[in-house]
């Protein structure tokens, strides 16, 4: 056990600062079990959200000096012996208290998204499907909702007001992962252009770079399906087409 | 006087997991207002975590596989104290619901000819589990959560139940609060679901998330419901532990039914010299025959690796008090010489990952350490095997906190079928009481005061004892007196401590305002921790013998007098427990049969 300092921020909607706390962090530590011990022994009303402690329910999404990580998946030892280590909620969203934010954007926003409708099932009532079709969507399907991906977007990160007009990179690798299932038949391509607002990303790659599942968000999902809406839309010959049939 | 936010409903569903969900969506589709109430936000629930796959004869690998040898796998797994009726329902169920679960989006892995594919299991004669490399739980509550959400339920996150409203004999709502900003919430409702899971954090190394604090169990048993098999605790065999922030982290069983072995200090497969009398003629006694077993289960018998998970955590236990343990107190999972890294990464990446960024281990090149984790609770809310109704009028339960299937073990993968096919059960069942009751129950709101009052109580004794300091000296308690192996002295040590505990918990002070206030979270949660605690260590007291999930160091043998009946574990008059033995519902000859013969080809 040795002693670290850590820096965690404490308030609420109305404000507050960093606080220090000194505590004990012993080998293999991750930042949520030393957050965990200030909590036991120094603050027991300090805020936090976690759940599995093992990187598969997305809870306690923070930004750890300042990079957005889960706190259960970032060791101690990957930082500076001696230097002080901050904790702050994650930006995009509305502050409730210390580390836990009010993230229920992201659940409004899964509402709008319609549901997967799929195909009729083969004469049996079961699907065939083979692995190869769907090894695209369950890359996608792998999203723990830790909303990083979300916090990390420029287009709502720093631009509050796109929030109305922009679902963020988690629910474009939700509409992905429709799109591409091989059993669904629904059309997403309208609600992508208007509703969805996917021409707002400039494909920056900053929510690739954070998803803990490594889920290639920019190149697997958002490209794809930026490439759907520009063939239905902006295709010439598709284009022409619809004018002699009018529509 | 206390103020509420009052709701009314037919259905209010307590826990957002596998069975919650499922119970949700089909109280709801039966026309039922519902609503469902968790302690975390939507899809962070502990099914979330569920690694290996669905249990269901769907007969996708091996033809031979059906519901009579799921049936059989499941009762003699559990040593015969399941509940016959609900282990027929859940092998005969569970097919259906899992090609549900497809239709409404889930991509489980594939076979070659593009059906669902199946993995081998502990205890299962066939490759069983429907599964998503090792995260299924992640797919399955996905899958329920974005059916749920266009199904018009109106959900509650982040809100927690504290105890159950009665009007007379029956369930009339329920009281809680917000966690954010620890207002008080008054449900009024014709039938409450409960589908909180398990009781994990009342033990110190657990696999389990911190929402298990036996929630269901307790506000059941408060209400007046029966609580049966309450001394059946599962140690799963394979958790890690080192480094000590990770001990307890679960390893799926799935590493095994890819081809992953046990060894010991000396590289032993241990295994083999634990194989129990009940078990001899269906599993493998050479390395060669348990090898050949992976690529042909018709022809030879299933590894020692892969016995019930009580028969493995025992034999772990007993080499690591033999000298015979890994440097940080485990034994060796080895799958690095069983499978090539390519195959390792395909099928288990959520272990690679895992062991790799906590660990610093490579599995595909290393042998992974692990050791026995607390991991489920098989006892629970005693209910109908149709409707999931409880002992009290109004009271469902479902999924891990309600008791029956499992007897005294549970088989990997019976999970998440249960909480799918009784989820489903227990919200028709809740939807088709409420339909029949003339009247909503009228809520007597002195009943949630009183509740009320304790809980805000709290905040009135700043400077108390802290929180964290009884749960802790609780676990380890339960870890210590109640754990894998258990001795009468020490299970009455143990009660004597819960008194001990009992009376600093109602005296624990809470620091800051009612505002997202962890302190004052854990302070609620340590009564129903408490409640479990001493209903557990009640019933292992009670049963005198070694089954199952349950080893009793001073009864080491099974006694044919208790096998026929279920430890009761109901609220006395007087407010404290009272222990009771009640015949077990007795299996009909046909079913006997299946459980009884030992099959041609094994």
């Amino acid at each position: 056990m040795s002693d670290v300092l850590m820096r965690v921020f404490r308030g609420d909607a109305e404000g507050g600062d960093f606080v220090d706390y000194v505590v004990d962090s012993a080998e293999g530590d991750v930042v949520l079990d030393v957050i965990h011990r200030i909590q036991a022994a120094q603050a027991n009303d300090l805020a936090v959200r976690w759940n599995c402690k093992a990187g598969r329910c997305g809870s306690c999404s923070a930004e750890v000096n300042g990079r957005p990580a889960l706190m259960c998946m970032t060791r101690m030892n990957t930082f500076e012996p001696g230097s002080a280590i901050t904790v702050a909620p994650i930006k995009t969203f509305p502050l409730i208290k210390d580390l836990v934010t009010d993230v229920s954007f992201n659940y409004e926003v899964a509402k709008r998204i319609p549901a997967f409708n799929p195909r009729p099932p083969d004469a049996d009532g079961r699907y065939r499907i083979q692995q190869m079709d769907i090894d695209r969507g369950q890359e996608f399907r792998k999203c723990i909702e830790c909303f990083l991906c979300q916090d990390v977007c420029h287009v709502i990160r720093d631009h509050p007001e796109n929030k109305p007009d922009f679902v963020g990179p988690r629910f474009f690798v939700r509409l992905a992962e429709l799109e591409m299932h091989p059993l669904d038949t629904a059309d997403r391509t309208e609600l992508m252009r208007y509703d969805a607002g996917i021409a707002y990303c400039n494909i920056t790659k900053c929510c690739t770079e954070v998803c803990p599942e490594d889920i290639h968000i920019t190149d697997n999902a958002i490209i794809p399906l930026k490439e759907r809406v520009a063939d239905q839309f902006y295709d010439p010959v598709r284009w022409v087409l619809s004018r002699f049939r009018g529509r | 006087m206390p103020e509420y936010e009052t709701h009314e409903y037919d259905v209010v569903v307590v826990g957002a997991g596998g069975a919650g969900l499922r119970a949700a969506i089909e109280a709801s589709a039966e026309g039922a207002r519902t609503a469902l109430v968790c302690k975390s936000l939507l899809g962070k629930a502990h099914t979330v975590m569920a690694e290996g796959g669905i249990a269901a004869a769907l007969g996708n690998i091996y033809a031979e596989d059906n519901w009579q040898v799921h049936f059989r796998d499941t009762m003699r797994g559990g040593k015969m104290m399941n509940n016959w009726r609900m282990a027929q329902l859940h092998a005969q169920e569970a097919p259906e619901r899992v090609y549900e679960l497809e239709r409404w989006g889930a991509l489980f892995d594939r076979t070659e000819d593009g059906r669902i594919s199946q993995r081998p299991f502990g205890g299962h004669r066939f490759d069983r589990l429907a599964h998503v490399g090792d995260r299924t739980g992640l797919e399955m509550i996905r899958t329920l959560q974005q059916h749920a959400v266009h199904k018009g339920i109106d959900v509650f996150m982040e809100c927690t139940i504290s105890r159950l409203l009665k009007d007379g004999d029956r369930i009339a709502g329920a009281l809680g609060y917000w966690r954010e900003k620890g207002e008080l919430v008054l449900f009024k409702a014709k039938a409450v679901v409960l589908a909180t899971g398990g009781i994990g954090k009342a033990f110190k190394v657990n696999s389990n998330s911190w929402e298990y604090t036996g929630d269901g169990h307790s506000l059941a048993y408060w209400a007046g419901a029966d609580l049966i098999d309450m001394e059946f605790v599962q140690f799963h065999p394979t958790g890690m532990v080192w480094p000590p922030s990770v001990m307890g982290i679960l390893v799926t069983e799935g590493v095994r039914g890819d081809g992953g072995t046990l060894r010991n200090s000396q590289g032993d497969r241990f295994m083999f010299n634990y194989i129990p009398e009940f078990f001899k003629a269906e599993t493998a006694d050479t390395e060669a025959e348990a090898d050949a077993w992976f690529g042909d289960k018709v022809n030879n018998r299933r590894t020692p690796d892969l016995l019930p998970r009580d028969e493995v955590a025992r034999a772990i236990n007993s080499e690591i008090k033999a000298g015979r343990g890994s440097p940080h107190g485990g034994v060796f999972l080895d799958i690095a010489t069983r499978q090539p890294p390519e195959y390792i990464r395909r099928r288990l990446p959520g272990m690679y990952h895992q062991f790799k960024r906590l660990a610093d281990v490579d599995i595909t090149t290393e042998p992974m350490e692990i050791g026995p984790t607390m991991h489920y609770m098989m006892g629970g809310v005693r209910v109908d095997p149709e409707t999931g109704a409880a002992t009290v009028p109004g009271l469902f339960a479902a999924g891990e906190c309600a008791g029956g299937l499992h007897g005294a073990n549970r088989l990997g993968g019976n999970s998440l079928s249960d909480l799918l096919v009784f989820g489903q059960r227990a919200g028709k069942g809740a939807a088709d009481y409420a339909k029949g009751l003339a009247a909503t129950p009228a809520v007597d709101q002195s009943q949630a005061d009183v509740c009320a009052n304790e809980m805000l109580g709290h905040f009135e004794r700043a400077g108390g004892e802290n929180p964290y300091d009884v749960q802790r000296d609780l676990q380890e308690t339960m870890h210590s007196l109640v754990g894998i192996i258990r001795t009468g002295t020490e299970l009455e040590q143990a009660l004597q401590r819960i008194a001990g505990l009992k009376e600093r918990a109602a005296g624990a002070g809470v620091e800051g305002n009612r505002q997202y206030n962890p302190g004052w979270h854990l302070a609620m949660d340590l009564r129903s921790m408490l409640t479990v605690s001493e209903a557990i260590t009640k019933a292992a007291r009670e049963r005198t013998e070694s089954r199952g999930g349950h080893t009793r160091d001073d009864y080491p043998s099974t006694s044919d007098e208790l096998s026929k009946v279920n430890i009761v574990v109901r609220q006395g008059p007087d407010g404290t427990p009272q222990v009771t033995r009640e015949p077990l519902p007795e299996i009909p000859g046909e079913l006997r049969k299946i459980v009884e013969e030992t099959p041609a080809s094994v």
